[in-house]
């Protein structure tokens, strides 16, 4: 990993950035949550600061309006509104851009006009709603700063003085926890302060002194006792009650999230963990050598020694794909900005439904699945829910409805996107579909498979094309990307009540389950969640149908094609040979193979780019005897078959 | 100069090679790009894929073509012997590092070659195409061959577009 500064800048300050736009999410949904604002407030402070001190002037410079214009939100000057949500919105992606380094100075000076715009109107909206009024008599307060604060930066002096700046100020020194000269760790702060404030002060004023150590500090914060105030003072003790919950829960979250911070997590390459699970594949092979040798021994203490190895090992790969695992809320957490966006683009009302965002998927199957997910969506907000007033005369709620949810079964992860909107057009789906050949007109379709052509490519019932669809990926591309990592995808859908869309995934695409066949000599692997069944084929149907590779399987002809000769292996068929089916989606192949050897659970490699051109491998293994086996890739193979066998029948 | 066109080849410093034999050939490798000198191993045939790299091997726990620059000069292939070895080469590829396993009829020595022994391709007398060899050097009375490995095994990675599909 490089040691370029900037490089751990650019991290930071994408996770800070991130933080904040989910701060400004919520922030949305509840405008009046002080906690959020100054949340946010505190992440853009310091982006702008380590912006600064890494050389992103730009970025600093502009982030320093937003977090002006923050500043006046959380003093009460102006009210959070939506529209300040939104314009703050965009500047975070003009500061991701201006991180990148590729942002263009016109989209930030017009953000800025439209940022002050927002302000502008969001001050004419009188005070804040939770600004405290101001208190007259004073305030008594003690507090200690956590040991290492001045390791952190924090300078207790400064604070001692923006305090005095508030008002009349006594301070006065604790020492209790200041131990014997010998237990003194001189870099540790354990002086403690008590300080009486005289004067017109709000209880916001003081906190903002400790604003950046809040999290870790004590703090007691009492108003002084005056006489003859009782009138005032009700409301007012109410207000301190709030007001000092809202700093303790704060407390807690702050503290938990400092602790994550520093001793559970560890942020490791990518590359290393690829790296670390290349070893563990390894392992696992010379392990399965060493159990083999093992058995065909009598020594009794080697197998032993080799049994204890074979379940580190396999516990060790189990270990492995867990640490590769991130849970979907990374993927859902980005979705919600993109409703956002888009219940703009379309002035529609959309709210999003989140659920099982803690499932947890291998890190590439996550980063593929985005923008497929991102289509769908899009979809389904522009073409599956219908403006308010359609809703609204359909007898449903007025804001459209987008739900995500996540959960496990067996080795698969389904995720399902479902919207509340008008469903899909079966009407205007077969019309299309005949005008593209794809069926003949009147012909009997099932309701699957008509629901499927949205899948072909090319394919588009949008009676416009809007803004928002027709950007370059088709469903035809979010179905391959889905194939591509192994797994399916599947519509449902009610006239007026909306689609669902399934997403069947792998948990991981580092391990396969397979069907280990031979073919002449080689070995290859069939992946077991495209195999449907496996027959045999006897020599005599093997005769008849060397003129035409065709079998007929309850009612239905499925071709087949012969590994050997397409593979040409030059040796004679086995008796017996096999024929393993296999289909994706609806279409069937058959596979003739000499032998099934069994099922194998294997690590997947990458073939080399040297055969990037032969397409019809997805991958290979290695098989316990170190010898190497190549995993076909069945979607390439079916495509093989089909065409081949539609000219036969097209011709005969 | 022909030693021109290796890089880091100066005829001062000279250029550490392996030198290995296919057929009645000696070839040489920069040094630097060798990362393992194996045993003969079982291979695996890569159906359809194009007969200079028709196989892969593994090598530790990563799937390795196994390429044979025999076609590429003219040689027909021969059955392994006791000397033959995979030399595992790592060369970058379209940016890519790659790592190859080299068939290698016999391994020699390395040694340092020099820029003065260099010479150009002839243009007759070659049975293989020119642009297969960056240079030939004369040393103790033979000829060592430079292959041009990029250039050998662009081929394979470029042409995607019209891919040779199974028969």
């Amino acid at each position: 990993m490089s040691e370029d500064p900037t490089a751990a800048f650019r991290i930071e300050a994408g996770e800070l950035l991130e933080q904040v736009e989910q701060g400004l999410l919520d922030l949305r949904d509840n405008l009046g949550d002080m906690g959020l604002v100054n949340a946010v407030f505190r992440g853009l402070h310091t982006l702008k600061g380590s912006g600064a001190m890494f050389g992103f002037d730009a970025l600093a410079a502009f982030t320093h309006h937003c977090e002006s214009a923050f500043d006046r939100v959380r003093k009460g000057d102006v009210r959070a509104t939506k529209d300040l949500v939104t314009v703050i919105l965009s500047a975070g992606d003009h500061m991701r851009a201006l991180v990148d380094g590729d942002a263009p100075k016109a989209t930030g000076d017009a953000i800025l006009a439209k940022l002050a715009a927002a302000v502008d109107a969001a001050a004419g909206g009188g005070s804040a709603p939770v600004a405290a009024a101001p208190v007259k008599q004073g305030w008594t307060l003690s507090f200690r700063l956590p040991p290492d604060a001045m390791a952190n930066g924090t300078n207790p002096l400064a604070l001692l003085d923006e305090l005095r700046e508030l008002g009349e100020a006594t301070i006065a020194v604790r020492t209790d926890a200041v131990p014997p000269l010998d237990k003194l760790v001189p870099n540790h702060c354990l002086l403690g302060w008590d300080c009486t404030l005289i004067g017109d002060i709000s209880r916001e004023a003081i906190e903002d002194v400790f604003l950046f150590v809040m999290d870790d500090m004590e703090i007691a914060i009492e108003p002084l006792a005056v006489e003859g105030e009782a009138v005032e003072a009700t409301p007012t003790a109410e207000s301190e009650a709030q007001g000092t919950a809202v700093v303790a829960a704060n407390d807690g979250a702050g503290r938990a999230v400092a602790m994550r911070a520093q001793g559970e997590h560890v942020r490791v390459p990518a590359e290393r963990l690829d790296e670390l699970m290349d070893r563990v594949g390894e392992l696992v092979i010379a392990q399965s050598r060493l159990s083999q040798l093992a058995h065909s021994g009598h020594d009794l203490a080697l197998r032993s020694v080799s049994e204890e190895i074979e379940r580190l090992a396999g516990e060790m790969r189990d270990t492995m794909m867990v640490l590769r695992m991130v849970p979907v809320s990374t993927l859902f957490g980005r979705f919600r900005r993109l409703i956002h966006d888009l219940a703009i683009e379309t002035g529609k009302a959309i709210e999003l439904v989140t659920e099982g965002e803690t499932t947890e998927v291998d890190k590439t199957v996550i980063e593929r699945l985005f923008d497929p997910l991102v289509h769908i969506i899009r979809n389904s907000c522009d073409h599956g829910l219908e403006q308010a007033a359609d809703r609204v005369a359909a007898g449903k709620p007025e804001s459209g409805l987008i739900r995500l949810s996540a959960h496990q079964a067996g080795g698969e992860v389904l995720i399902t996107i479902t919207d509340d909107g008008r469903g899909i057009d079966r009407e205007r789906v077969r019309a299309k579909a005949e005008a593209n050949g794809l069926i003949q007109p009147g012909q009997a379709v099932s309701e699957d498979e008509l629901l499927g052509m949205i899948f072909h490519p090319g394919f588009s019932t949008a009676a416009q094309v809007t803004n928002l669809s027709g950007r370059g990926v088709g469903m035809d591309v979010v179905k391959r990307t889905i194939e591509s990592l192994r797994g399916s995808i599947d519509v449902k859908s009610q006239p007026g009540e909306g689609s669902t869309i399934t997403l069947r995934i792998p948990l991981t695409l580092a391990i396969i389950e397979g069907l280990l066949v031979r073919v002449g000599e080689g070995r290859y692997v069939i992946p077991l969640s495209a195999v449907e069944e496996c027959l045999e084929l006897s020599l005599e149907e093997d005769l008849r149908s060397r003129g035409r590779s065709i079998i007929t399987l309850r009612e239905r002809l499925i071709p087949f094609l012969r590994l050997r000769d397409l593979f040409a292996t030059d040796t004679r068929p086995d008796t017996y040979q096999k024929i393993v089916v296999v289909g994706i989606g609806a279409e069937r192949v058959g596979l003739v193979v000499d032998q099934i050897i069994g099922n194998h659970q294997t690590v997947i490699k990458a073939m080399s780019p040297l055969h990037r051109n032969v397409a019809s491998f997805a991958g290979a293994t290695i098989l316990g005897d170190g010898s190497v086996a190549l995993i076909l890739d069945i979607a390439q193979l079916v495509a093989l078959g089909q065409p081949k066998e539609e000219r036969r029948l097209a011709a005969g | 100069m022909p030693y021109h066109k290796i890089p880091h080849w100066t005829p001062d410093q000279g250029l550490e090679v392996l030198t290995f034999g296919l057929g009645v050939e000696t070839f040489a490798l920069e040094a630097g790009i060798v990362r393992e000198i194996l045993d003969v191993m079982p291979l695996t045939q890569v159906p359809g894929a194009d007969p200079m790299a028709a196989a892969v091997i593994n090598f530790r726990g990563r799937i390795v073509p196994y390429a044979d620059l025999r076609m590429s000069f003219g040689m027909d292939a021969t059955a392994h012997t006791a000397e033959s070895r995979i030399i595992v080469i790592e060369l970058e590829l379209d940016g890519d590092p790659t790592l190859i396993g080299l068939a290698a009829d016999r391994v020699n020595e390395v040694t340092v070659l020099k820029a003065q022994d260099a010479e150009d391709t002839p243009v007759i007398g070659m049975r293989w195409p020119r642009e297969n060899v960056r240079c030939l050097v004369r040393r103790d009375g033979d000829v060592v061959v430079l292959p041009d490995l990029p250039q050998l095994f662009a081929r394979l990675t470029t042409n995607v577009a019209d891919a040779p599909t199974v028969h």
